[in-house]
């Protein structure tokens, strides 16, 4: 059914000559597509247009942190090879765009032709709220969002790529949404890749104690810009039976944007 | 814990035992969250931070980089003062230079204050063992030994302990009458001390900056014990790791601001002691000897390490456990060496006290907090994961981790493989997955499953659905509209 939706500001249409490639994470890609759908919309909203090339599958970092670095190597190339043409790389988690900003450049350090390409990648690659802010310089999708909201800093994004008060930019300006402070927001959530199951309970224990901090807030909803993180404070919320919903910054922008809302129909 | 048992299993055993502990974690949560506020307050009341920390990296670099001059330089200025000089290769070349000089002093009785390399080298252990009488006079350092335990945290030794447990130890070598009040357990050990710093005829202190330029020792303190124990026994003992040296006392300076603001939140340490030589003719205080070791123990080897030589940048804070959040849940005894914490993963694999230690560095998130607290900026978290690196390169990894990460390099290698075998665990969840989520605890989900919900594999990839919602997009784009509503969808909400 034809639906007919407002026309666009072309102010608003800021990234019209723009192309991005999205770099989804197999963790997105597979466990969360709702996550890269709303990015994409989003994007396309700003006039961006986004490819998805073929050739990507994952960071590596998975091996990486875990001590294989040549498996980590060979993953990780597919990246390089999918992104070689493009201007933009957008990724929505900070600690996949981590790994492509602070260990690329050393991991293909002795890998002639490679070297090159992996510095290049990481200086247009880009976290999807920085990318948002910084790039597109949007700080204000329009969005309606009556909840009241926590937000936990992902720790990757934090301290390897410099995420920082871009994703609380958007959120203070989405309207009807009331933000809570996370207690000991910076405090990692114990996910840290392969941690979680090696050091299982270590990682349940600070699991548990940021799930409490979030419980403690009393906000409905729980948002990230990092599906790792999102997956195991989620995953110990669930457990817990406690009423929050876990989003990305994405599903919950694009959530409250009006034409997600289908004004106009 | 004993002190023999503490060492004892792997880093995974050793903190399953810590996290039943609720004393324990109660008492290292309220201390951490409480060094962690002060260390705020008392950085940013100097401006800008970032510049601190970025002098005390260059000072640190420039020294470690050139540790053989200015090491050599310290050693002269020492010999010039009057002091001895000894180099201990190892933890037991240490232990037994000390136990040299002891037997020598034919002392029965050693004071210590602080010093976290007389822990490395153990020589507690062997003073025992000889029959001397090892008093700890740090009251941390007290409440431990009395405890039968090693410290807990390189600052806060007893970090670990209740001021109940602490009661019932002092109650335990005699004290009445105690209450569980601050300054009356302080009071307690400061009599019993007392008669200890008269009678000791060595006293052995740490060294938390050997000065290039004069051969000084300087040492911080806040309860004054570090001056009884240089200034009462007649013969003094330093027991230094080889890198804590500081080329001038211009250096010491911002080190004087960065050490304790870092570790205690203070501006100031209470006691700034430098020590240059044992006491000269006319002097009223400082023993009529003073002998200086200094300890390798495997740091040599860092040198040149492009990785790993920024380990002997740290100045012994302990600012990166306290904003550790597995230290935060575990303490410091479950990492089952002398230094716990972030700089305790890096640093105790690389001395010289064979494999035991080599599980230490997967005891991370690699969250990057320590890194951010360090005030001389040490990349521990990069660190962390070269050392991983490491590990598996020496053929450490158990069999079914090499395999498991084997199959994960062919099948993430190519697209085509990536998708068959996210479409193979589409297969084999069957079963699993109650509605979109996992939380049966079979085979190596558990690690996971046990305490956590897991997603299931989406029915659909986003790739997999990405053509159609281009093609929408596109029609939308044609007539001025911009796309439709997502599915509700939260990684809660089932």
């Amino acid at each position: 059914m034809k639906r007919k939706l407002p026309r666009v500001d072309a102010a608003e249409r800021v990234g019209e000559t723009m192309k991005v490639a999205l770099f989804i994470t197999c963790l997105v890609d597979n466990f969360y597509p709702a996550v890269a759908e709303a990015m994409v919309r989003i994007l396309h909203r700003y006039g961006v247009e986004v490819v998805v090339p073929d050739q990507q599958t994952c960071c590596g970092q998975p091996a990486f942190n875990s001590g294989y670095v040549d498996d980590a190597r060979a993953v990780a190339s597919t990246l390089l090879e999918a992104f070689k043409g493009a201007d933009y790389v957008v990724s929505p988690s900070g600690s996949c765009t981590g790994m492509i900003h602070h260990y690329y450049p050393k991991l293909f350090a002795a890998e002639p032709g490679s070297a090159d390409e992996a510095m290049a990648l990481a200086g247009r690659t880009f976290e999807f709220s920085q990318f948002l802010v910084n790039v597109l310089g949007v700080t204000d999708v329009g969005a309606t969002f009556a909840h009241t909201v926590t937000y936990h800093p992902s720790c990757h994004g934090a301290r390897l790529l410099g995420v920082d008060k871009e994703p609380l930019t958007l959120l203070q300006h989405v309207r009807g949404l009331t933000l809570r402070d996370l207690p000991h927001a910076a405090d990692c959530c114990g996910f840290g890749g392969t941690f979680a199951v090696k050091m299982s309970e270590i990682s349940t224990a600070m699991a548990s104690e940021k799930s409490d901090h979030v419980r403690s807030t009393g906000a409905e909803v729980l948002v990230g810009t990092d599906m790792g993180c999102l997956m195991n404070i989620g995953g110990r919320l669930r457990r817990e039976e406690a009423p929050v919903r876990v989003l990305h910054l994405a599903q919950l922008l694009w959530e409250g944007m009006p034409v997600a809302q289908g004004v106009g129909e | 814990m004993s002190d023999a048992g503490w060492q004892a299993g792997n880093v995974v055993e050793r903190s399953h035992e810590a996290l039943q502990d609720n004393f324990l974690r109660g008492a290292v949560r309220f201390t951490t969250d409480r060094l962690k506020g002060r260390k705020s307050e008392a950085t940013s009341e100097l401006g800008d931070w970032e510049q601190w920390r970025e002098r005390g990296q260059a000072i640190r670099s420039h020294t470690v980089a050139h540790l053989d001059y200015y090491l050599a330089q310290f050693c002269d200025r020492v010999r010039e003062a009057g002091g001895h000089v000894h180099f201990a290769d190892d933890a037991a070349e240490a232990a037994m230079i000390v136990m040299q000089i002891v037997d020598e002093k034919k002392a029965k009785t050693v004071v210590k204050s602080k010093s976290m390399v007389s822990e490395e080298i153990h020589v507690n252990h062997h003073l025992l063992q000889a029959g001397v009488r090892a008093i700890e006079t740090d009251l941390g350092e007290y409440i431990v030994q009395l405890a039968g335990q090693a410290p807990s945290h390189i600052i806060i030794p007893a970090i670990h302990k209740t001021r109940e447990q602490i009661r019932d130890l002092f109650v335990g070598v005699g004290a009445t009458d105690l209450t569980t009040d601050t300054a009356a357990l302080a009071a307690f050990a400061r009599r019993t001390l007392r008669q200890e710093f008269l009678q000791a005829e060595v006293g052995l202190t740490g060294c938390n900056f050997g000065i290039a330029e004069s051969g000084s020792v300087a040492l911080f303190s806040n309860e004054g014990n570090g001056r009884m124990v240089s200034t009462l026994p007649r013969t003094q003992i330093v027991t230094m790791g080889m890198e804590r040296i500081l080329p001038t006392f211009a250096d010491l300076e911002v080190m004087a601001n960065l050490l304790p603001r870092s570790a205690t939140g203070q501006k100031l340490t209470a006691y700034l002691s430098l020590i240059t030589g044992p006491r000269r003719e006319g002097e009223g205080d400082g023993p009529d000897e003073l002998h200086i070791v200094i300890l390798d123990n495997g740091r040599s080897r860092q040198l040149g390490d492009p990785d790993m030589q920024a380990v002997l940048h740290c100045i012994r804070c302990g600012a990166c456990l306290n904003v550790c959040p597995v230290y935060r849940h575990i303490g410091g005894h479950a990492y089952g060496s002398v230094y716990p914490g972030p700089i305790g993963a890096v640093l105790s694999p690389l001395l010289q006290e064979g494999d035991k230690h080599a599980d230490l560095p997967f005891a991370s998130s690699l969250c990057g907090a320590c890194y951010e607290a360090c005030p001389v900026k040490i990349p521990l978290h990069d660190m962390l994961v070269t050392l991983r690196a490491r590990y598996v390169a020496r053929g450490k990894a158990s069999q079914l981790e090499r395999v498991a990460f084997r199959g994960y390099r062919v099948s993430f290698a190519t697209p085509r493989r990536y998708k068959a075998s996210f479409a193979l665990l589409r297969v084999l969840q069957r079963g699993l997955a109650k509605g979109n989520q996992i939380d049966a605890q079979v085979g190596p989900l558990r690690g996971w499953t046990a305490s956590r919900s897991l997603p299931a594999v989406a029915a659909h990839s986003f790739r997999s659905r990405f053509a159609e919602i281009k093609r929408e997009l596109d029609v939308d784009d044609r007539g001025q509209g911009l796309g439709g509503k997502p599915e509700r969808e939260g990684a809660n909400n089932g």
